[in-house]
């Protein structure tokens, strides 16, 4: 017994497939048996990829759900950033550059717009909650960005750190929610075509959001949410700790 | 070669890194600017070049092909190492702000379509 959980350890890439596998099999198994085909067997799969998470990472006390259990520490480079965008860039392979290109300034102006909503509705929950100080604001504002813009805006601008933990815990479940609802409510949105997903990928931004949420819709979609998507973490580092901050202090400052 | 498909696919993605991290830094952001949307461009150009010059060759597209393939159980192994006790035990404040910011986000989606929509049915 202990010779095989050795054995896993020390392969622990392959054994993050064997686990992957297995989740899918059972997850496609239980879409196609006890649901019809009607869900998506990828958004059952993501769902259990999170209750996992959750329930490695209430065992393990750990930060990085399943793969802080030794035996599964594969699963984290498997589902680290570098496996996860080869995978993206590779669904470009077969897109369609004139829909990228047609869409192209309808993708960058959502981008920009999906920045400054996020950041609005989380600026907004913030001061409900009763901080009144321009920087704590503009961190959990950003933090309703993506969990990345967060903690560079809180950082940049001097911020706490628990309101910087505040703001990771916001774009994370930002992140998670996109996941699994982007299936729920992609027939009600228009989420079917490649200039919508542009428009998708810019205005949720969240790179593992909109991956997860389009793998269970539809991967045909990916290269095009992705696309936008990409750059969305970049142009929320610029303009959350400059201007939407600047902004945030002179209206905390008129009132 | 299938390897050539990888090699091409890994030299696209390193291309589009270097450049969004050269982009971040002269926009002096700390983040990668849209490293992968880059990347995928270099992808379908390179991809494309190919084409006209000599035809892909099948099993070099097949090493494209597989790692695309593997695009949802990465996914899925992306789901299963994400901080899900943070997201849901971090208290209201943190709760209420994603899914506000979702929620809005999802809403927006139609309407945006459709205004671009418009605009291109009636150029005016």
């Amino acid at each position: 017994m202990e010779l095989i959980g050795q054995v896993l350890i020390k392969n622990g890439l392959i054994t993050a497939f064997v686990f992957v596998g297995l989740v899918m099999a059972a997850s496609y198994w239980f879409s196609r048996v006890l649901t019809g085909g009607r869900i998506e067997g990828s958004a059952i799969a993501i769902t259990v990829g999170l209750l996992l998470a959750y329930v490695g990472g209430v065992h393990t006390g750990g930060s990085k759900g399943v793969a802080d259990i030794p035996l599964l520490a594969g699963v984290g480079l498997l589902g680290g950033a570098m496996f996860r965008d080869f995978a993206i860039v590779a669904t470009a392979f077969g897109a369609d550059l004139r829909a990228i290109r047609e869409a192209g300034l309808l993708g960058a102006v959502s981008i920009v717009l999906g920045v400054v909503i996020s950041f609005a509705v989380g600026a907004l929950v913030a001061v409900a909650f009763g901080y009144t100080d321009a920087v704590s604001i503009s961190t959990i504002g950003a933090g309703a960005a993506t969990y990345i813009v967060g903690p560079v805006t809180g950082t940049a601008l001097g911020a706490a750190s628990d309101v910087i933990a505040l703001s990771v815990a916001a774009g994370l479940v930002k992140s998670v929610l996109v996941m699994v609802g982007t299936p729920l409510v992609a027939r009600f949105i228009g989420l079917d075509n490649p200039q919508s997903a542009m428009v998708y990928g810019g205005l949720m931004g969240t790179t593992s959001g909109v991956a997860g949420g389009l793998a269970a819709t539809d991967p045909k979609l990916v290269p095009y949410g992705a696309m936008t998507a990409t750059f969305y973490t970049g142009v929320g580092c610029l303009l959350a700790p400059s201007v939407l901050y600047l902004a945030v202090r002179s209206l905390t400052q008129a009132f | 070669m299938v390897v050539y498909g990888v090699a091409l696919l890994a030299a696209s993605m390193l291309i589009g890194m270097v450049a969004g991290d050269a982009l971040g830094a002269l926009l002096g952001v700390q983040a990668n600017v849209g490293g992968v949307g880059i990347a995928m461009l270099m992808l379908i150009v390179f991809a494309n070049l190919s084409r006209e010059r000599f035809a892909l060759n099948p099993a070099t597209e097949s090493g494209v092909k597989f790692w695309a393939a593997m695009y949802i159980p990465i996914v899925i192994a992306m789901a299963a190492k994400q901080n899900v006790v943070a997201a849901v035990s971090s208290g209201w404040l943190a709760v209420i702000a994603g899914v506000g910011a979702v929620a809005v986000s999802f809403a927006l989606i139609p309407v945006f379509t459709r205004l671009a929509g418009r605009r291109k049915r009636d150029p005016s």
